[in-house]
């Protein structure tokens, strides 16, 4: 984590304010959730506390903090409160394993009498350079919280809740993991990083040997995986029991799903976990498929930093990968309100219809989709008569 | 491990961030007297008379068990998808991908057995 303390303690920092910054999305997104269905559904929306019902945000939080704790009489209340705090671990580790922006590359310099640096700082919680296993196994301990949610609340409508959010987040992880193949058959690595760079130029590919190159595209991953791009945001949307997958907490049959129990602060974690997932889905959809936090032609680390060129390398360094913080930050925020569009505009399957797409239909798609980038790529890049 | 030391860092942060919330929530919100209906489990008003539902149908556990199975099959073609560019680059392109159709072919055969032996029907 750091040679040094000033290291470590940056480094700490920094995980932290991930973590808080995840913790500070979720109100946001609850206010443009029920600000977007009410126009979405022709009403008003929250738009009596401050402007634009903004500072409905700070009052919900107060009526999180001062509803009545409750804990049921026949629930088992150490697992009653674990639960909560399971759902917010999974989106927190994954989301700080996943590139914000270019590293910071600080100059060493001299205070309290001492000798600092030099030093790189990457802008994400910790980088292992096998990004996507990582996030893969992090994110599917989910479904541990869930379960312990229904078991805790020993409540029948919360338990069968859980083993639904359960059984569809296991079924959609399969054509998940498999169409996130084919990125990686395309890129070569496991490492986000390394997949941003290999977009951020021009649509360049070998065609039967001969080097193709179309100067107006960006090198993005929608132009070669489609199909593959499709499978994995609608598995997400059932990794993060959104609609139209979130049976788990169907009202009309399950009251309210594992959270049945749940009120105030303890509910209000649940919603963390959930918008995390959102946060980590967009992220890895902008990541995979959509150029990570470069634009070419006009936002590329080359680029942006060429316009701090008069500045010392240290601040330079810090405001290039802020703006391509600001690119990656936006075209997240193009992913998350797909996500609450599609929870307006969608109405809920069916259960059957639920683990039948998955597995009867996405998981041979995807399978499918592995096969064709195989065949492709090989076709493509081999030396053929050599 | 002291790779793993910045998780492990942040996942102890999160739980102790979330026990703290928890322990604020406790000591603003409101105080209720103890009452014994209240902490009933929710059941539309009828008396609960078992001790919650422990018994979980068995399409589940089959669920998960093909999903075990499945899963440990995918993993497998990651370190395969990871050089595939490297064996094309070195010429042996043709025979990293004849093997992996291999294995393919058996994970193709599997999830048809699954779908034919209506493991994954539900009601």
């Amino acid at each position: 984590m750091g040679s040094d303390w000033f290291e470590f303690t940056v480094n700490f920092i920094k995980m932290i304010l991930i973590f808080l910054m995840m913790v500070q999305i979720v109100p946001l997104l609850v206010w443009v959730e029920r600000r977007g269905s009410a126009f979405i559904q022709n009403r008003l929306g929250p738009n009596r506390v401050g402007p634009l019902g903004l500072m409905q945000l700070l009052a919900d939080a107060v009526k999180f903090l001062t509803k009545e704790e409750f804990v049921p009489a026949r629930g088992h209340s150490m697992l009653f409160y674990l639960a909560p705090i399971a759902a917010m671990i999974p989106a927190t580790l994954a989301l700080a394993a996943i590139p914000l922006s270019v590293p910071i590359h600080v100059e060493a310099f001299e205070w309290l009498g001492q000798n600092w640096g030099p030093y790189v700082f990457k802008f994400q919680g910790y980088d292992f350079g096998i990004g996507i296993v990582f996030v893969l196994g992090v994110s599917s301990l989910a479904a541990y919280a869930l379960l312990l949610a229904g078991y805790a609340s020993n409540n029948k409508y919360a338990l069968f809740g859980a083993l639904r959010a359960s059984a569809q987040t296991i079924s959609y992880e399969l054509a998940m993991g498999l169409s996130i193949v084919g990125v990686i058959l395309l890129f070569g690595t496991f490492s986000f990083s390394e997949m941003v760079t290999a977009q951020a130029h021009a649509l360049s590919f070998s065609f039967f040997g001969q080097p193709v190159e179309i100067s107006w595209l960006p090198n993005w991953g929608i132009f070669y995986q489609p199909l593959g791009a499709l499978i994995l945001f609608a598995a997400m949307f059932a990794e993060a029991n959104r609609l139209p997958f979130d049976l788990p907490e169907a009202e009309g049959e399950l009251v309210a799903g594992y959270h049945t129990e749940y009120s105030g602060f303890k509910f209000n974690m649940f919603f963390i976990g959930e918008y995390g997932h959102m946060l980590v889905a967009s992220a890895l959809m902008v990541i995979f498929y959509f150029g990570g936090y470069t634009l070419y032609p006009w936002l590329t680390p080359a680029t942006v930093s060429s316009w701090f060129a008069d500045l010392s390398p240290t601040k330079a360094s810090l405001f290039t990968a802020l703006v391509l913080h600001v690119v990656l930050l936006l075209k997240i925020v193009v992913f998350l309100w797909i996500f609450i569009w599609a929870r307006w505009t969608l109405p809920r399957f069916r259960y059957d219809q639920l683990m039948d797409l998955g597995w009867r239909k996405m998981l041979p798609w995807a399978l499918f989709n592995t096969v064709v980038t195989a065949i492709a790529i090989l076709v493509m890049r081999h030396q053929w008569g050599q | 491990m002291s790779q793993l030391l910045p998780v492990l860092l942040l996942a102890a942060f999160v739980t102790v961030f979330g026990a703290a919330l928890m322990g604020l929530a406790n000591l603003l919100s409101a105080k209720a007297k103890k009452n014994t209906v209240k902490g009933e489990t929710y059941e539309c008003g009828i008396p609960a008379d078992t001790s919650g539902s422990t018994k979980v149908p068995i399409k589940f556990y089959l669920t998960a068990i093909l999903f075990i199975l499945f899963d440990i099959e995918i993993i497998f073609m990651y370190p395969w998808a990871l050089t595939y560019g490297d064996f094309i680059s070195s010429g042996y392109g043709i025979y990293a991908f004849s093997a992996m159709a291999v294995f393919i072919a058996v994970f193709v055969f599997g999830l048809f057995w699954e779908v034919k032996s209506k493991a994954l029907e539900w009601e």
